[in-house]
């Protein structure tokens, strides 16, 4: 028997080292290693990122990290953006709140994605840690302004609010007077998702200037233009900022104002907002524009003339995200003036109208690609593609690791040769060797499926809607890509074939999603059946699958690798194999 | 496993189980629902008329469960009413352009996004952009659902699809219905102590009104959300109900 060789280093040593090492893969990696590094690393480990919560349960975590201050945890899949998953689904953090109330005393930081977040939850967290710091909650819903307030009065340390894009019932303003009056200690708040009931003002220009390490603060629409000069006079460190409705009677003073307050603000990077815009204000932002690397105008609906002339002025703009009205010429004016554009996002500003009703094509995004050497992320909408402009785009910009295309109109072919964009997309494939993530759109045969399977050896998260032929094209993706993790698939002709053949593959993946395809029920009872770390979720909401022959199509299908079996939150329209099928009883 | 199989089915990717788009228009026919009144649902898309309200609309829920299970035998064949599925918009009414037909969550802009450009683009344009998303509670079930107004042209529609989410929930027996008439207090009484469960709204001056007194379009203009509460409960509305009627007359 070999005794403790004698050169092993200490754990207080080892703990130090990993201490060094942040990520969570490498984490999990130096887990592995032996058994005495995955006890140490255990309970040294101080972040937690948890992609489904259903795939673990808070039990375990805690039980396994002991220790841990800060969570991150992510509910819903994506395609819930987009409202394909019926509302009761699931995804209520309240279970994990409840667990990590006793467990973890000293938690500091909860991020969630996704999640149905209860004002019981808020309440909780308020008055559960006393050393409450990080709450951002994105793209999240079923909380109120109270709980806000709950958080508000209790959190004494809290450093950052962030509600990006979640659904808040706006109950009444005035939850930030709830923040004490010796409440110092703000760096972030993001309220720019909350509703048109104004928040209390005066309440926020206090808190805004009592808080001297405010870095970023993002307003909703309700605050008017004319109470910008004030915030900004209040924290001219602001280094992101987000205005409310940009709008207002053109007047000189109000003008002379917002444009000195905002050049005060020397440390200004971000900029974001920008609601029903007034182009003539624009200028009052131009003394900021030479340090700006991010600029958001999403919602900006203003013409393309006047988005030349602003960018134009951002020669630093690392990050855009603007409407379609910026139109081909606007694009091309970004590609020679912000050579240091690292991602783009144009927004449909008409996504249901039938005709185009701007001159955006793929020109614009082939300019860019063209004239941005640094450019790696990408999400366009637009009315037309074609192969050679995305062949184009892949050979300008191997180095792209995110390329989201949405061709507006399900099935367009290139528009100059009617074939299918099959090869444009491969070609994307092809020459952008770590591309991680994927967007198709437009005519696509399994042919695509081929050249993503052989090339997309990086791909880890691909959506696909409207494309493919058969199975074939969905086994070419799960036997080909070895790094996906996420697949999300709607209206496409894949059944059981390719699922069942490839179900090894599931286990490997964090999720799979689809539907309105082909898989029959009898295959999602199979699935279930053989793979017992795999949750099988059947989501109809018409009628319960099994009141149907099995061979009938399934609504929906959720598919997840899971250490913590079947979940008991399940609403009525979601079926999922019980304990008795997978013995054979039923 | 055959990988060289091909499914034949090129270009179907859409849909298996309700290709057709349209489906509200053929399925009117196979849907089965209790107590429609003769004239139910016409009166949406037609002037506001000043408050005489001869015609109502029977609102009971159908939330019996033998009247779903016909229908399962012949869900293969049957085209499906998917909640969801927007429907193109009466194609008797001249004002509104025949709009695409709409598939759920395509293109894949979000919510938040879609309103915000409906709102910044004024109320004359085409209604079918601009979601009218109101939270659905009912007493007793154990989460809220969503559904957007505009999905739905009449009152029997969002009728069907809110027994359709909440069917599951409880077995009303909701009878069959003769005309409701919203001036006359003790024939509303009469319906609120059948019922089980009634639709209610809360409209836009903040108060709770049964659904159904008001004409289809100015309905989903003003309701904020809907609750779906127990039919002895609701009768605390129906004085407030009359007043307000009254009023507007």
């Amino acid at each position: 028997m070999q005794k403790k060789m004698a050169y092993s280093f200490p754990d207080e040593v080892l703990e130090h080292v990993f201490s060094f090492i942040k990520s969570h893969k490498d984490r999990n990696a130096v887990s592995l290693v032996c058994k005495s590094w995955y006890e140490i690393e255990s309970w040294c480990r101080r972040k937690i990122f948890v992609g489904n919560c259903y795939a673990v349960s808070p039990r375990m975590v805690i039980k396994r990290f002991p220790e841990v201050r800060s969570v991150e945890v992510k509910g819903k899949p994506h395609f819930a953006d987009f409202n394909l998953v019926p509302d009761g689904w699931g995804g209520n953090i309240l279970p994990w709140i409840k667990e990590m109330a006793g467990a973890y005393p000293w938690l500091e930081e909860i991020r969630l994605k996704r999640m149905v977040v209860t004002d019981e939850s808020l309440e909780l967290i308020a008055k559960s840690f006393k050393n409450f710091k990080v709450l951002v909650l994105s793209s999240c819903e079923g909380f109120s302004t109270d709980g806000l307030a709950a958080i508000a009065a209790s959190c004494k340390n809290l450093k950052e609010l962030d509600l990006r894009e979640s659904e808040v019932d706006d109950l009444s303003g005035h939850w930030l007077i709830h923040f004490p009056e010796t409440y110092t200690s703000l760096v972030s708040l993001n309220i720019s998702c909350l509703g048109s009931d104004e928040v209390s003002f005066s309440a926020l220009e206090r808190l805004v200037g009592r808080c001297p390490n405010l870095r970023t603060l993002r307003l909703n629409r309700a605050v008017p233009l004319d109470k910008i000069a004030s915030i900004l006079h209040r924290a001219p460190q602001l280094v992101e900022f987000g205005t409310g409705a940009y709008a207002a009677e053109l007047r000189p003073d109000v003008f002379s104002n917002l444009a000195g307050a905002f050049s005060n603000c020397k440390e200004l990077r971000s900029l974001s907002g920008f609601w029903d815009v007034v182009p003539a204000y624009l200028p009052a932002i131009y003394s900021v524009c030479s340090r700006l690397t991010t600029l958001n105008l999403s919602y900006a609906t203003i013409q393309s003339r006047d988005l030349i002339k602003l960018v134009s002025h951002c020669p630093s703009l690392q990050r855009l995200l603007v409407l379609d009205y910026i139109e081909d010429s606007g694009l091309e004016a970004l590609a020679s003036s912000c050579k240091d554009l690292q991602e783009l996002r144009v927004f449909p500003s008409d996504p249901f109208g039938v005709e185009p009703n701007v001159s955006l094509t793929e020109q614009g995004l082939v300019a860019v690609s063209l004239g941005c050497p640094k450019l790696q992320s990408v999400l366009y909408f637009c009315r037309r593609m074609s192969n050679v402009a995305l062949v184009t785009i892949a050979q300008n910009r191997p180095n792209l690791t995110h390329f989201r295309l949405c061709i507006i109109e399900p099935k367009t072919a290139d528009y100059l040769t009617l074939e299918s964009l099959d090869v444009g997309f491969g070609a994307i494939v092809e020459h952008c060797k770590d591309l991680r993530r994927l967007s198709l759109s437009g005519l696509l045969t399994d042919r695509v499926f081929e050249y993503i399977g052989t090339y997309a050896k990086k791909l880890e998260m691909l959506s696909v809607a409207f494309a493919g032929d058969s199975d074939l094209g969905l086994h070419h993706v799960l036997s080909g890509c070895e790094s996906l993790r996420k697949l999300e698939i709607r209206d496409c002709p894949f059944g059981d074939k390719a699922l069942l053949a490839n179900a090894g593959k599931l286990e490997t993946m964090r999720s799979l999603w689809m539907s309105s395809c082909s898989v029959s029920f009898g295959a999602c009872k199979l699935l279930g059946q053989k793979m017992p770390r795999l949750n099988v979720e059947v989501i109809d909401e018409r009628a319960p699958p099994d009141s149907r022959p099995e061979r009938c199509p399934v609504e929906k299908l959720y598919i997840y690798r899971s250490v913590a079996g079947p979940r008991f939150d399940m609403p009525p329209f979601v079926w999922m194999k019980d304990e008795d099928s997978a013995l054979g009883l039923s | 496993m055959e990988v060289g199989l091909k499914m034949g089915m090129k270009g179907g990717g859409l849909n298996h189980v309700g290709g057709c788009e349209k489906a509200k228009m053929g399925f009117a026919e196979t849907e089965l629902r209790l107590g429609l009144p003769g004239g139910g649902g016409s009166g949406e898309g037609e002037v506001v008329r000043k408050r005489g309200f001869s015609e109502t609309v029977d609102l009971k829920l159908n939330l019996s469960s033998k009247e779903s299970s016909g229908m399962d035998a012949n869900d293969e064949k049957v085209k499906v009413l998917h909640k969801e599925k927007n429907l193109l918009p009466c194609a008797t009414d001249p004002a509104k352009p025949p709009a695409k037909a709409q598939v759920v969550g395509w293109p894949p802009v979000r919510s938040f996004r879609k309103n915000v450009l409906a709102t910044q683009k004024g109320s004359s344009e085409e209604s079918s952009e601009k979601a009218a998303f109101v939270k659905v509670s009912m007493d007793g079930a154990p989460y809220l659902r969503k559904v957007d107004l505009r999905m739905y042209n009449s009152y029997q529609d969002l009728s069907d699809a809110l027994a359709k989410m909440f069917g599951s929930f409880t077995i009303g027996n909701c009878g069959s219905q003769g005309m409701k008439d919203f001036m006359n207090e003790s024939k509303l009484m009469d319906l609120l102590n059948d019922s089980d469960y009634v639709p209610t709204y809360e409209d836009k001056d903040g108060d709770w009104m049964l659904v159904g007194d008001v004409p289809w379009e100015m309905f989903v203009e003003s309701c904020k959300r809907l609750r779906i509460m127990k039919g002895t409960e609701a009768i605390g509305l129906a004085p407030r109900a009359m007043e307000k009627c009254k009023n507007r007359s």
